[in-house]
């Protein structure tokens, strides 16, 4: 039953066009935000985001059913009080900011999933945590393209201060004050990101399309640039090929997305030019200089 | 005339002073050694002069400059030498003021760059990662990019930390171009010996200033085992300080 669920509308054409639209889309946003995430050692920090969106989506099903809007909204705004309380608590106590958040996520996913269970059923459950690609509509579409044009307009305004704010943070301090202004801007975005990430892929799948990329990009490329082309151009493949494979192999769409993101991530720690497995056993004459 | 003058400065994390009650003046053109055991309030001394860090009391005067506009050599230690960032896009970074957050880095300012990387011998190495540079290679970039600042106040934390003696004389070649170039110049270090030879001024700093002057008069072995003695006092529970300001 579950199944049939996760796979009927794959015999609507218009459904798949749709998924790949909105998979493209937010591998545009999500891909790069991702590669930021990893450089600055908080790649865990999506996966508690993520799951901390989870009461207010569920609130906002609970008030207005499968709705896109109430579903965003609720998680949004779940998403900032997350991270804004996580911030204060870090900067107020002793606790460090990736386990306070951790703390809220565990919080956050526990009432989630007690909120949903009050009035969805099994199903609807799965659809939150796992989503439903296949199954979007124009609304969902459009926060979703909305979504990726604010990332990528943003991510350029902040991108000076976000990038030097990881590498030297004590010498952006000294010349300007925007690296908290940049922060703060840069989880906004992730939030907005999970948000629109949840809508195709489920709250616990959305962070792999984020994440994944950017650990693919550390294997192939040595330049912040290059890397983020790799993250953006893998989000995309992974995308396409798990929407086509799911569709052959009558598997759910989610899912398949981030296996073969997954497949793509194996791959690369085998055969990643840059310090990939393979390299490290090949016996490799050392160079002249 | 002074460059920087301290107004009775305690600084500190958590209401735990870290430098207390420093009164003085650093007078413009003058080349001034910070020494003190680790701990000492050297680097927290230097984040307040830069503005990164706010007096828990006091002021810092800077008579006419912005904090902003004093260039900041930080510890090495406290870069993410991992990141994916090459030798040329780090030194332009001293180009911030000039350039903020959104301005285009290029054509006028390219030259600035250039030169500034050939004057501490890291021509050929623009596109490098700065994971592959050695410790004396990266300090050497991070001079670059305090050329690039071209401020007329430059603080020094642990430039010559854990680098070597040719490494180290050149940079000391540049230090004493600025000196003679009129610009006001503080360093933290811990080579005792360097500081006789090179920086007429010395602050001895432990916690509080130990002394503060020419240095023949500051590094005396009794002021220097004053100031071991001092670091060693810290206590958690520690009342709440009643001191005046002098």
């Amino acid at each position: 039953m579950l199944h049939d669920a996760l796979t009927a509308p794959l015999a609507e054409p218009d459904a798949m066009r749709r998924a790949l639209a909105a998979m493209f889309a937010l591998s545009l946003s999500a891909a790069p935000l991702g590669l930021i995430l990893m450089l600055r050692r908080m790649s865990l920090i999506g996966d508690a985001l993520s799951h901390a969106i989870l009461p207010g989506v569920a609130i906002g099903f609970l008030i207005a059913g499968a709705s896109v809007f109430a579903m965003a909204a609720g998680g949004l705004i779940a998403g900032f009080l997350i991270t804004i309380g996580a911030g204060l608590i870090a900067r107020a106590t002793t606790l460090k900011e990736d386990a306070s958040l951790a703390a809220f996520f565990l919080i956050s996913l526990a009432l989630g999933v007690a909120i949903v269970s009050v009035k969805g059923n099994d199903e609807d459950l799965v659809h939150l945590l796992f989503g439903s690609v296949l199954s979007i509509g124009n609304a969902a579409l459009l926060f979703i393209a909305g979504v990726t044009s604010v990332s990528l307009v943003a991510l350029a305004l902040i991108w000076r201060p976000l990038v030097l704010d990881c590498v030297d943070p004590g010498f952006l301090r000294s010349v300007s004050r925007s690296g908290g202004a940049a922060h703060v801007a840069f989880l906004t975005l992730m939030v907005l990101n999970l948000v629109g990430g949840f809508l195709v892929l489920g709250t616990l799948l959305a962070v792999g399309l984020m994440m994944l990329p950017a650990f693919i990009a550390r294997f192939w490329a040595r330049d912040l640039t290059a890397m983020m082309a790799v993250a953006v151009g893998s989000a995309i493949v992974s995308s396409f090929a798990g929407l086509f494979v799911a569709a052959r192999a009558g598997l759910p769409a989610g899912p398949a997305i981030i296996l073969v993101a997954g497949a793509l991530y194996l791959l690369s720690v085998v055969a990643g030019p840059v310090g990939g497995l393979i390299w490290l056993l090949l016996p490799r004459r050392h160079l002249e200089a | 005339m002074a460059a920087l003058q301290f107004c009775d400065v305690t600084l500190g994390y958590d209401r735990h002073p870290a430098v207390h009650h420093l009164n003085g003046t650093v007078e413009a053109g003058s080349l001034t050694a910070v020494v003190g055991p680790n701990g000492a309030g050297k680097s927290t001394l230097f984040k307040a002069i830069v503005g990164a860090l706010k007096p828990l009391a006091g002021h810092i005067e800077r008579n006419g400059f912005v904090a902003r506009d004093i260039a900041y050599l930080p510890q090495v230690a406290d870069i993410d030498r991992t990141f994916p960032i090459n030798v040329y896009d780090m030194v332009a970074m001293g180009l911030w003021r000039r350039k903020g957050v959104f301005g285009g880095i290029g054509g006028d300012t390219h030259g600035a760059v250039e030169a500034s990387i050939a004057a501490v011998g890291l021509t050929g190495f623009e596109q490098r990662a700065i994971g592959s540079l050695s410790g004396g290679q990266m300090q050497r970039m991070l001079f670059a990019r305090l050329l690039v600042q071209n401020s007329r106040i430059i603080v020094l934390d642990e430039p010559f930390g854990a680098i070597d003696s040719r490494t180290a004389e050149d940079l000391m070649h540049l230090v004493r171009r600025w000196h003679t170039e009129r610009r006001t110049v503080l360093a933290a270090t811990h080579d005792v010996e360097l500081v006789r030879a090179a920086f007429p001024r010395t602050l001895m700093l432990a916690r509080e200033p130990v002394a503060w002057g020419a240095t023949r008069d500051v590094l005396t072995a009794e002021n220097l085992e004053k100031a071991r003695r001092m670091c060693e006092a810290f206590d958690e529970a520690a009342a709440t300080c009643v001191r005046e300001a002098a």
